[in-house]
């Protein structure tokens, strides 16, 4: 018996280690690794950035790499307004476009919770599916339709609805089509998610009370769904606010996100440096929403 | 009663036709006998036929397969390890920590979990390439594969777990014969999911990956940046339809667990 117990919690170790470690070397400490090099300087080196901590030198290598760091590249980025502009770019981007979705995607999320519950599934098929190609190709997608002389300027032309085709792409309007197309799954599905549980006593209830239509919406499924809401703005804001792939080809040069400047910074510049602290202040910008994240998620995910 | 009224339904179709007519446009380029995508020059299969000639392109492919698979294994592996951790284990030191780092990469943005990823090679000094690439999949996948098979292991009967070791199966017996059978279609759907997401990536890829890596959405990027061409279009309609096959498998088999899951629920 104690012979199996033993067994067991070996067994049970090895269950919760393998993962734990894995995350922890490949999660956890490259984390701390920006965190020390957004720290260091700039340096024409391989890697380009000093100082370098050298195990083999020990202590007193501990003691003159702790001495090698600086706030100097933070104190970089608050007095570049390039950086400060950027930051802001991306949060008001972020933030326009999580409402956009939230307009656009909870009366589709209502619209299906609405349906028979054998056709329910099928629409979610639907919406998630696109969801599954990858973000590279939707967006070339677009980048077909909006060029100078692509299908929707073509329809606008024959429509009489312009007289002069409108340049889509390079501009911030084309971000914006990018994100809600790319995003739209992540806004629907939680909110359906929500929508699909609301217990339809209480809105036949209201009904017999005589309340309107429109009231029992605004004053029962709306807040009844503000969970949803909240995963899904927080499913949306969060990665939007560190998008590369559709600024850079929809929106080229007219928009500089911040996803775009770590990018620039690191490959275009090889300021390694400089890029970990441009991360460094995203994350912590990030920080809060991405608890409010992890919270609801392990209260949805969890037994109780 | 549910009642589909005349505005919910115009919702509906135009929400589903906003979601893939691009992509349904896209298909249809690609098909496009004229180099100019303004033009409509007939049909022609003329530029996935020059695919085929295009090595550097296949090569690529090539490479963005195995890793996807390569990946999309360990990542099941890893994740559903985990997933059975954070569910059967209760209580344990450092859980929180532990969920925190499943959760996060979730939402992380690509460019911070890429560029953490880089440096922790560049600091440990490992050449980058094919398999740095698998490593860096590996661990943004595993974390979907982990909510994934918890949601399954949280609504699972225990009682069947209980019945089974009340009648002297090991814990790990019990396991491999009664959990892992009943939370399988679980696994094999967020397979094909970290499978399409790991072919996916253009972002973690690009930060990660090294000469004679270079996988297919790295490529395709670098075309692209460029502008719209035929070709492109053929490549990524291949690829819509490749993922798109793995998807509707992978949902397929997610159905087929719900009904197996909850008997006497349609």
């Amino acid at each position: 018996m104690t012979n199996r117990r033993a067994k067991r919690s070996f067994l049970a170790n090895l269950v919760v280690r393998i993962p734990f470690t894995w995350l922890v070397a490949f999660f956890l400490v490259p984390f701390l690794i920006v965190l020390k090099i957004s720290l260091s300087q700039t340096a024409i080196a391989q890697p380009p950035y000093t100082p370098l901590f050298e195990l083999s030198a020990g202590w007193h290598g501990l003691r003159s790499f702790m001495a090698g760091l600086s706030l100097d590249n933070y104190a970089f980025l608050g007095s570049d307004p390039l950086y400060i502009l950027s930051y802001v770019k991306s949060v008001e981007i972020a933030a326009f476009s999580t409402l956009l979705l939230l307009v656009i995607g909870y009366p589709i999320a209502y619209a299906i919770s609405r349906t028979p519950r054998r056709v329910q599934a099928a629409l979610v098929v639907l919406v998630i599916l696109p969801f599954w190609t990858s973000f590279l190709i939707r967006i070339y997608a677009w980048m077909n339709i909006l060029q100078h002389d692509g299908p929707l300027n073509q329809l606008l032309l024959t429509l009489h609805i312009v007289r002069e085709p409108p340049a889509w792409l390079s501009t911030t309007t084309a971000v914006y089509i990018g994100i809600v197309y790319s995003y739209l799954p992540f806004m629907v599905l939680p909110l359906y998610a929500t929508l699909e549980k609301l217990d339809e006593a209480l809105l036949e209830a209201a009904a017999d009370l005589g309340c309107p239509r429109w009231k029992t919406f605004w004053l029962i499924t709306v807040p009844l769904s503000a969970p949803g809401v909240l995963a899904g703005a927080l499913l949306c804001f969060i990665p939007i606010v560190g998008e590369f792939v559709i600024p850079d080809l929809l929106g080229g040069s007219q928009t500089s996100m911040i996803g775009q400047t770590i990018w620039t910074e690191f490959f275009a510049n090889k300021d390694w440096p400089t890029a970990s602290a441009v991360a460094v202040v995203l994350v912590c910008l990030l920080v809060t929403p991405i608890i409010v994240f992890q919270h609801q998620t392990m209260r949805a995910t969890e037994p109780d | 009663m549910r009642r589909l009224s005349l505005l919910n339904f115009a919702v509906l179709g135009g929400g589903i036709a906003f979601l893939y007519l691009p992509i349904v446009i896209l298909v249809i380029f690609s098909f496009n006998a004229s180099r100019l995508v303004a033009v409509w020059g007939g049909w022609t299969t003329h530029w996935y036929a020059a695919l085929a000639d295009d090595a550097a392109l296949l090569d690529s492919a090539f490479i963005s397969l195995r890793i996807a698979i390569i990946s999309a294994t360990a990542a099941t592996l890893l994740g559903t390890l985990a997933a059975v951790t954070l569910v059967r284990f209760g209580r344990f030191r450092g859980r929180l920590m532990f969920a925190a780092m499943i959760y996060a990469p979730l939402v992380m943005p690509e460019v911070i979990t890429g560029l953490s990823m880089l440096l922790l090679f560049v600091a440990v000094s490992i050449d980058r390439g094919f398999w740095t690439v698998v490593i860096a999949h590996t661990t943004m996948a595993m974390c979907f594969v982990t909510v994934i098979v918890q949601s399954r292991l949280v609504d699972f009967d225990m009682s069947l777990e209980e019945a089974a070791m009340d009648l002297g199966a090991s814990p790990a017996r019990t396991f491999v014969s009664v959990t892992l059978p009943l939370i399988l279609p679980a696994i094999a759907a967020s397979w094909m999911l970290a499978f399409a997401l790991s072919l996916d990536d253009l972002v973690i890829a690009s930060f990660t990956t090294g000469p004679g890596a270079t996988t297919l959405p790295i490529r395709i990027y670098s075309e692209v940046r460029l502008g719209v061409s035929p070709e492109m279009n053929a490549v990524c309609s291949i690829m819509i339809v490749v993922v798109g096959i793995a998807v509707i498998a992978a949902s397929l088999l997610t159905k087929l667990n719900a009904a197996r899951g909850t008997p006497g629920r349609a």
